[in-house]
C-alpha cells in the first residue's frame, strides 16, 4: 500500500498561508521508499535525470544525508521540486508499479531533514565567466551546473527578491519562501554571486554583458500576461492573475498594513482559467475570505493545473464552472465590477491534445461579482532585447534557439520558459541543465 | 556605495530631493524615465521619475512629496545612509517629432519634478524654443523655480491662493497662452491626473499636441503584472513600459482617475493607524 503525506484540513487551512502538504514523518518516508523495485526506469521521466532507485535505496537504509547529497548531483531545488514539480506526468508517470512510488514527496521528506549539506565551495578554475539573466529555476539550475564546473557565475534579476515564479506567483501554502531562501542560500554558499534590481535591458545591456562575460544564458522567463480583450477589462476589481499574486506573494499583501502594499478585496471572486495560476489565485482569495468561484471554457477534465491543486480547490470550497466563456465586463458609475456576461460553450469532439474542442452557443448567463481575476496564460517578455541586437523571437514572442540551446546571437544561450513559452519548473530545469552543458562543451575547456 | 544618498535636502514643504549614487542607472539614464524604489523589507515599491543625472558624479535625483507611508519613510533616509533597493532606469525616453520648434510645458505640483527632466532634455540640451507654466496650491509649495530659471526667462506661475504669480490655476494660464502664442505646437503636461486631463482638453480645443506624463499605480515596473494598465486608444497599455509619457489625445483620463482611487481606503486605513500612533 502507498503512503501518502497527509494534508492540513481545509477548515484549518483557509484561515491562513501555511503549507497545505505536511510531508512525511521518518517511518512514513522509510515505508514508502521500501516499495520501490530500484528498477531506475522512473530516471527517464526526469528532465534533470535525478538518480532516482539510488536515493531512494538510501532511505530505505536510513541514510537520509547519503540520499539528499544523490540528489543534490543533478538537482539543488530538492524541497522546490518535490512540492511543485508535476510528478505524476513526470518521474511518477514511468513508475512501473500500478500505484507509483511518491518519488517527489520522498525528495521533498530529504530536503526538509535540514541535514548538513554536502555542497562544497567550487572555486572558479577555467576563469571564464557566465552571466545568467533571471533568477527563476531556469537560471538558478545553470547557474549550479557552471558554477561546479568551475566557471565564474553571476545571475542578474530584475525583481528585489530571488527565485522568479517560484516567489512571485507560487503562493507560500504551496511553496513557503524559506524553502526558496535556503536552496538559494546553497548556490551562494558555493560561490554564485546575485544581483538583484538589476533590469537586463535597460540598467544594464545586453551587448555590455557580452563584453564582460564569455557567455551569456538568458532565463528570463514568460512573465507578460495575456488577457482576454474583452470590454471593460480595465474595471476596478479586475486583475491580471499576475498582479493579484504578486501583491501576495512577493509583497506579502495578506499581511497588510504591518507590509505595506494593499490588496483589493471583494465578497465575490471569479477566476477565469484552468491552469496552476488560476488555481493559484483561487485559493488565495479563498485565503482572503471570498467566496470564490472559477470558471473554465472546457470541461474539467481538459484543465491543465495539476490534478491535486484542482482537489484542493475543491476541498477548499471552490466551485468550479465549466463551458463558460467570459465575453464583457460590466462596471458601476464609479468604475467598480457589478458583473461579467458569459457565454456558453458546448463540447464537440476532441482536439489533437486529447483535450474537448468547445464552440460558443448562443446562451448566456451573467455573474455577479466583486473581483474579476484573469489568469489565461503568460507569454515571455523581450525587455532584454532592448537597446541589443541580433535576438529573434517568434510571433508567441519565445527566444529561438538552436539544438545547441543557442540564440541566433553569439554565445547568448537561453532556457526555460522564455524559450518553451509557460511551462513547468522541472522542464524549465531540464533545459537549462542542458543549456549548461553545452557551454561546457563549447568554452568550458 | 550604489544606492546612497549623496545629498538630501528639504526644498519646499513635504518635499525632499536626493541626489543619489548609482554608476548603471545614470549611464544608461534617458530623458522621462523612473525608478521603482523599496524602503524597507515590508514596503511597497514606489515609482519617481529621475529628475536629472550628473554623469561625472555618477549620481541622479529624485524629487518627491511626501503623501503616504512610503513616501514618509523615504524621507526620514539621512544623507549617506543608503535606500534598500532600486531599479531603473525604467519607461521609454521621452520621445518629440522632428518638427516641434516651440514647446509649452505645463507642471502642477509635484507634476513639476517629472517635468523638468523634459524641460532640461528640451530647452537646455537640443536648446529649442520654449516656456514654462508653473503651479502650486501656494508659494510654499512651489518647486524647482530658480533651476528652470536658469534654463529659459519664459516662466508663468500661478498658485491657488496668489502668493506668488497670478492667482489661479495652470490651466488658467496654458488657456492665455495658447490663445496668445500661435507658434507653439507642442505641450508636454505633468501633475495631478484632473489636472493632465483639463490640459489635454484645452490643448484639443486648440488643436495643439500634447503629451502626458503619467503616474499610475505600479509594482514591478517591467511590464509583468499590469497594474498599471490604462486604456489608450481604446487598447490597453502599460505605463512601466510603453510610457510613462503618452499622447494626451488618446489616454482615457476617467477611467486612469478612478483606478488611481482603487486604494484609497487601504491608504486612509494606514493614515489612521499612524494617526493614532
Ligand atoms: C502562479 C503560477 C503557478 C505555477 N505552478 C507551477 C507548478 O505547480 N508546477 C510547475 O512545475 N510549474 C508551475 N508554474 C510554472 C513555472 O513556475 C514556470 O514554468 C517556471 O518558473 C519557469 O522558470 P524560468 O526560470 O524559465 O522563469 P521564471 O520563473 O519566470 O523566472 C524568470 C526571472 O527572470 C526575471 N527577468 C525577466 N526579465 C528580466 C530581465 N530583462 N533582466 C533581469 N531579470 C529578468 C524575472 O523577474 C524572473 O524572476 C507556475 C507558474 C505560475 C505563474
Ligand atoms: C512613473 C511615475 C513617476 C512618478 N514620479 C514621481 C515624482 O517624481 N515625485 C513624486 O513625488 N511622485 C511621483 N510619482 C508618484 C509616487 O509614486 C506616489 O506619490 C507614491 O507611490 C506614493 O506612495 P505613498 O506610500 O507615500 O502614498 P500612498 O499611501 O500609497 O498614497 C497616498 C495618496 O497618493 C495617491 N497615490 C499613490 N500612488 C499614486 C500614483 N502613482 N499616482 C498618483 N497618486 C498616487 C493615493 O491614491 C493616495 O491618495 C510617480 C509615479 C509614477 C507612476
Ligand atoms: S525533480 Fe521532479 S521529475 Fe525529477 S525526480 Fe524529482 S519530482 Fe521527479
Ligand atoms: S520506476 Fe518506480 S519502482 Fe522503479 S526505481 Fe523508479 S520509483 Fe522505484
Ligand atoms: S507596474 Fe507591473 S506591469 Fe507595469
Amino acid at each position: 500500500m502507498a503512503v501518502n503525506p497527509k494534508d492540513r484540513p481545509s477548515e484549518e487551512r483557509i484561515n491562513d498561508f501555511d503549507e497545505v502538504n505536511l510531508g512525511y514523518t521518518d517511518e512514513e518516508a522509510v515505508k514508502e521508499a521500501q516499495r520501490c523495485k530500484e528498477c531506475g526506469v522512473c530516471i527517464k521521466g526526469c528532465p534533470v535525470r535525478i538518480n532516482i532507485p539510488a536515493f531512494i535505496s538510501q532511505i530505505k537504509k536510513k541514510n537520509f544525508k547519503r540520499a539528499l547529497s544523490i540528489i543534490e548531483k543533478d538537482n539543488i531545488l530538492p524541497g522546490i521540486c518535490g512540492r511543485v514539480c508535476p510528478q505524476e506526468n513526470q518521474c511518477e508517470a514511468r513508475c512501473i508499479m500500478d500505484n507509483p512510488i511518491n518519488i517527489g514527496a520522498l525528495e521533498r521528506f530529504l530536503a526538509d531533514k535540514k541535514v548538513p549539506k554536502d555542497i562544497g565551495i567550487y572555486p572558479s578554475k577555467n576563469n571564464k565567466k557566465i552571466a545568467i539573466v533571471g533568477s527563476g529555476p531556469a537560471g538558478l539550475t545553470s547557474a549550479f551546473e557552471l558554477k561546479k564546473s568551475g566557471f565564474e557565475v553571476v545571475v542578474y534579476e530584475a525583481l528585489h527578491k530571488l527565485g522568479g515564479v517560484l516567489r512571485y506567483g507560487i503562493p507560500n501554502f504551496r511553496l513557503p519562501d524559506e524553502i526558496i531562501d535556503e536552496e538559494i542560500e546553497q548556490l551562494k554558499k558555493m560561490g554564485v554571486q546575485f544581483r538583484t534590481n538589476f533590469l537586463i535591458g535597460k540598467t544594464l545591456y545586453l551587448d555590455e554583458l557580452l563584453d564582460k562575460f564569455d557567455g551569456i544564458v538568458i532565463a528570463t522567463g514568460a512573465g507578460l500576461p495575456r488577457y482576454l480583450k474583452i470590454p471593460g477589462e480595465n474595471s476596478i476589481g479586475v486583475f491580471f492573475a499576475n498582479e493579484f499574486l504578486t501583491r501576495i506573494n512577493l509583497m506579502k499583501a495578506y499581511k497588510f498594513p504591518e507590509y505595506h502594499t494593499p490588496i483589493y478585496k471583494g465578497k465575490k471572486v471569479v477566476v477565469i482559467g484552468g491552469g496552476n495560476v488560476a488555481i493559484d489565485a483561487a485559493r488565495v482569495a479563498r485565503r482572503l475570505k471570498s467566496e470564490v468561484m472559477i470558471c473554465y471554457r472546457r470541461l474539467e477534465e481538459d484543465m491543465p493545473a495539476r490534478n491535486e491543486e484542482i482537489q484542493h480547490a475543491k476541498e477548499e470550497g471552490i466551485e468550479i464552472k465549466t463551458l463558460l466563456n467570459p465575453k464583457k465586463i460590466i462596471s458601476k458609475d464609479d468604475g467598480k465590477i457589478k458583473k461579467v456576461k458569459f457565454v456558453k460553450m458546448k463540447t464537440v469532439g476532441k482536439q489533437q491534445d486529447g483535450r474537448n474542442a468547445v464552440v460558443e452557443t448562443e446562451e448566456y448567463i451573467d455573474i455577479e461579482t466583486d473581483i474579476f481575476i484573469e489568469a489565461i496564460g503568460q507569454i515571455p517578455n523581450k525587455i532584454i532585447q532592448q537597446n541589443s541586437k541580433g535576438l529573434e523571437f517568434d510571433s508567441w514572442n519565445s527566444l529561438k534557439i538552436d539544438e545547441n540551446m543557442e540564440t541566433t546571437k553569439n554565445n547568448v544561450w537561453a532556457a526555460g520558459d522564455v524559450v518553451s513559452g509557460a511551462a513547468t519548473v522541472i522542464k524549465a530545469m531540464g533545459e537549462a541543465k542542458k543549456a549548461a552543458e553545452k557551454i561546457i562543451k563549447e568554452i568550458g575547456g | 556605495m550604489r544606492n546612497q544618498i549623496v545629498k538630501k535636502e528639504k526644498i519646499a514643504s513635504k518635499t525632499y530631493s536626493f541626489w543619489i549614487y548609482h554608476p548603471e542607472i545614470v549611464s544608461h539614464y534617458k530623458p522621462g524615465q523612473f525608478i521603482i524604489l523599496r524602503v524597507t523589507e515590508k514596503g511597497e515599491r514606489i515609482p519617481l521619475t529621475i529628475v536629472e543625472v550628473d554623469r561625472e558624479k555618477e549620481i541622479f535625483r529624485i524629487i518627491f512629496q511626501v503623501v503616504g507611508k512610503s513616501t514618509r519613510l523615504l524621507s526620514k533616509i539621512d544623507e549617506n545612509e543608503m535606500i534598500l533597493d532600486i531599479l531603473g532606469p525604467l519607461g521609454n525616453e521621452v520621445r518629440i517629432n522632428k518638427d516641434v520648434a516651440n514647446i509649452l510645458f505645463v507642471g502642477g505640483g509635484i507634476g513639476i519634478a517629472p517635468l523638468f527632466s523634459k524641460i532640461k532634455e528640451f530647452l537646455k540640451e537640443k536648446k529649442l524654443k520654449g516656456s514654462v507654466i508653473l503651479g502650486a496650491r501656494s508659494s510654499e509649495n512651489l518647486i524647482l523655480e530658480n533651476e528652470i530659471l536658469e534654463i529659459t526667462r519664459n516662466i508663468y506661475i500661478t498658485t491657488d491662493d496668489g502668493s506668488k504669480g497670478k492667482k489661479g490655476f495652470v490651466t488658467d494660464a496654458l488657456r492665455d497662452l495658447l490663445n496668445t502664442n500661435e507658434d507653439i505646437d507642442l505641450v508636454i503636461s505633468a501633475g495631478p491626473v484632473k489636472m493632465m486631463k483639463k490640459t489635454v482638453e484645452i490643448a484639443k480645443k486648440n488643436k495643439i499636441d500634447i503629451l502626458v506624463s503619467l503616474n499610475t499605480l505600479m509594482i514591478d515596473g517591467t511590464g509583468m503584472c499590469g497594474g498599471c494598465r490604462i486604456e489608450y486608444d481604446n487598447k490597453t497599455r502599460f505605463t512601466c513600459v510603453d510610457g510613462p509619457v503618452f499622447d494626451g489625445y488618446k489616454v482615457n483620463f476617467q477611467q486612469l482617475i478612478k483606478r488611481n482611487n482603487q486604494y484609497h481606503s487601504h491608504e486612509c486605513k494606514i493614515k489612521n493607524l499612524e494617526d493614532n500612533l
